[in-house]
């Protein structure tokens, strides 16, 4: 049972990290129905601005997350703008493709820049400390983790909830039309969902580098695709689906890996993918509606 | 107060409107009525801004509004009760009057016009916090009323405010354009109910597949032979 227990706080932390990636997957296709495949490696330039931060500027690892969100809003808006927004009417398989094109690019083009080495998180960025708490061994960079992922979700609630660009950005997904016809500017709405989701996923980049410990060029593709999972497990485009998909797949993994055999772990994160597919493909929340004529 | 001068427009290969033209009054209710695909909702998507005219011009309270991306026409004072009313399903009713007054400032003078909304609409009222997706078909009429009136709106461009509504719906409905109008919002009505639209109305235009066929004040065409035969059943 205390291992049991034990298997859930670590995979919390990890789910909570799935949760903010999948969140973008999510928000992205609510509002322009596209996968943006390049999202995971918008993490992983939000994990290297952090890693940068932290070594060159020698700051704490706050700043770090912050300076990695505020990088990758940009680079998300400008991602936006130079790759989708010229598809924007065309087919989506067209807008797709492009995605796949912008991850592989993102991806050899780090490479190029820095070398495909492992980068390690300096250890006096973040100093681990364990505690016992009740039998259970919980890490402070667990908590950081998960407190810091849960509060930027909390934000993200009051922002669409609350906030008239939350709400615009609710309208123009469900109708770009009616939404211009309220004088909301559909390319504005857009550019700030993907500075929000960039913004998210690079403080998802920078967690995963203390969770890990260390960052790399590809190391978005993995995490990326199963934050995608998550966000099609709980509805893609219904954003508390992602929240809980997230967590779902963080505590799967840890669960694969704790109680089977953590060979496994990315088999069964992608073979959740094939069975929601085949059972119910609207995701746990969303809907069985047929296509929309 | 709008005048919309011999535009034509496409769709693809499509010729939808003919150099049409029209003109609202300013104060007055114009409607715009005419068969199922004769260019009725074209013409009102053409002055939203959000359908092109390939040529041709749109004049708003004397400024060309032809170009003006569709965003900003609302802030230019029109705004539109689309067809099919289009309000948002998954917000609140609230919400979707917020979206009203998108591009308005003073959340006093929102909230205000939010209760005058309600005033006009109690029903709306009761279900204030309810998604807009649950409320029946006339709520949603009324909820898209009440949108468009949330932007303060000197021309409300309504179309097919009737539709798929029971009758006695309709009556009331049309009750209300005329009592929007009396506060002084001047109203271009796009209609395939002729009889209602023409009892309300001062002007008309009949269009038929993109042209402006027969026009005159309300009251006469509705007793023209013309229409009686092609509009009103007889």
């Amino acid at each position: 049972m205390l291992e049991f227990a034990q298997q859930i706080v670590n995979g919390l932390s990890l789910g909570a990290i799935y949760a903010l990636i999948a969140l973008g997957y999510t928000m992205v296709y609510g509002i322009i129905k596209l996968i943006n495949f390049a999202h995971g490696d918008i993490m992983m330039v939000g994990a290297l601005v952090g890693y940068f931060s932290l070594t060159l500027l020698g700051t704490n690892i706050f700043v770090a997350m912050l300076a990695a969100m505020i990088a990758c809003a940009v680079f998300g808006v400008l991602i936006e703008k130079i790759a989708y927004r010229p598809l924007r009417n065309s087919t989506r398989i067209a807008a797709l493709i492009t995605a796949i094109g912008v991850s592989l690019f993102l991806e050899y083009f780090t490479i190029f820049l820095f070398g495909p080495a492992q980068k390690v998180f300096p250890e006096t960025a973040f100093p681990i400390k364990a505690y016992a708490v009740g039998g259970l061994s919980i890490l402070n960079k667990d908590v950081f983790v998960f407190v810091s992922a849960v509060v930027l979700m909390l934000i993200l609630q009051y922002i669409i909830k609350w906030t008239k660009t939350g709400k615009a950005m609710r309208a123009v997904s469900l109708d770009r039309e009616a939404a211009v016809l309220m004088g909301i500017s559909v390319d504005k709405t857009i550019s700030i969902t993907f500075a929000i989701c960039s913004a998210l996923a690079a403080a998802a980049g920078v967690m995963l580098g203390v969770y890990y410990n260390t960052v790399n060029p590809l190391m978005g593709i993995i995490p990326g695709l199963k934050a995608f999972v998550a966000a099609v497990l709980g509805g893609i485009g219904i954003i508390p689906g992602a929240m809980v998909g997230g967590f779902v797949m963080g505590l799967l993994e840890t669960m694969v890996s704790g109680y089977g055999n953590s060979l496994y772990r990315d088999a069964v994160a992608f073979g959740v993918l094939i069975f929601i597919l085949l059972i119910k493909p609207s995701g746990i929340f969303g809907e069985d509606t047929g296509e929309k004529v | 107060m709008l005048a919309v001068k011999d535009i034509d427009v496409y769709y693809g290969a499509i010729h939808a409107l003919k150099k049409l033209s029209i003109n609202v009054e300013q104060g007055s209710i114009v409607t715009l009525i005419g068969a199922n695909g004769a260019g009725k909702s074209t013409t009102l998507k053409t002055v939203s801004g959000i359908t092109r005219p390939k040529s041709g011009s749109i004049i708003f309270k004397d400024e060309d509004i032809t170009r003006v991306l569709p965003e900003k026409i609302v802030g230019r004072g029109i705004s539109q009760v689309p067809e099919g009313r289009r309000i948002f399903a998954a917000m609140s009713v609230i919400e979707n009057l917020e979206m009203g007054a998108f591009l308005r400032k003073k959340k006093s003078e929102i909230d205000e016009d939010i209760e005058m909304v309600f005033t006009r609409f109690p029903r709306l009222k009761e279900r204030r916090k309810q998604t807009a997706g649950t409320l029946s078909g006339g709520e949603q009429q009324m909820l898209a009323i009440g949108r468009a009136l949330m932007a303060k709106p000197e021309l409300m461009l309504m179309d097919e405010p009737s539709m798929g509504l029971a009758p006695l719906l309709v009556k009331e409905i049309f009750d209300i354009i005329k009592d929007i109008n009396s506060q002084g919002t001047t109203i271009l009505l796009v209609e395939q109910n002729a009889n209602m639209a023409l009892s309300i109305a001062d002007y008309a235009y009949v269009i038929e597949t993109g042209e402006i066929v027969l026009q005159g004040n309300a009251k006469e065409l509705m007793h023209s032979e013309e229409v009686k035969k092609a509009y009103l059943g007889g």
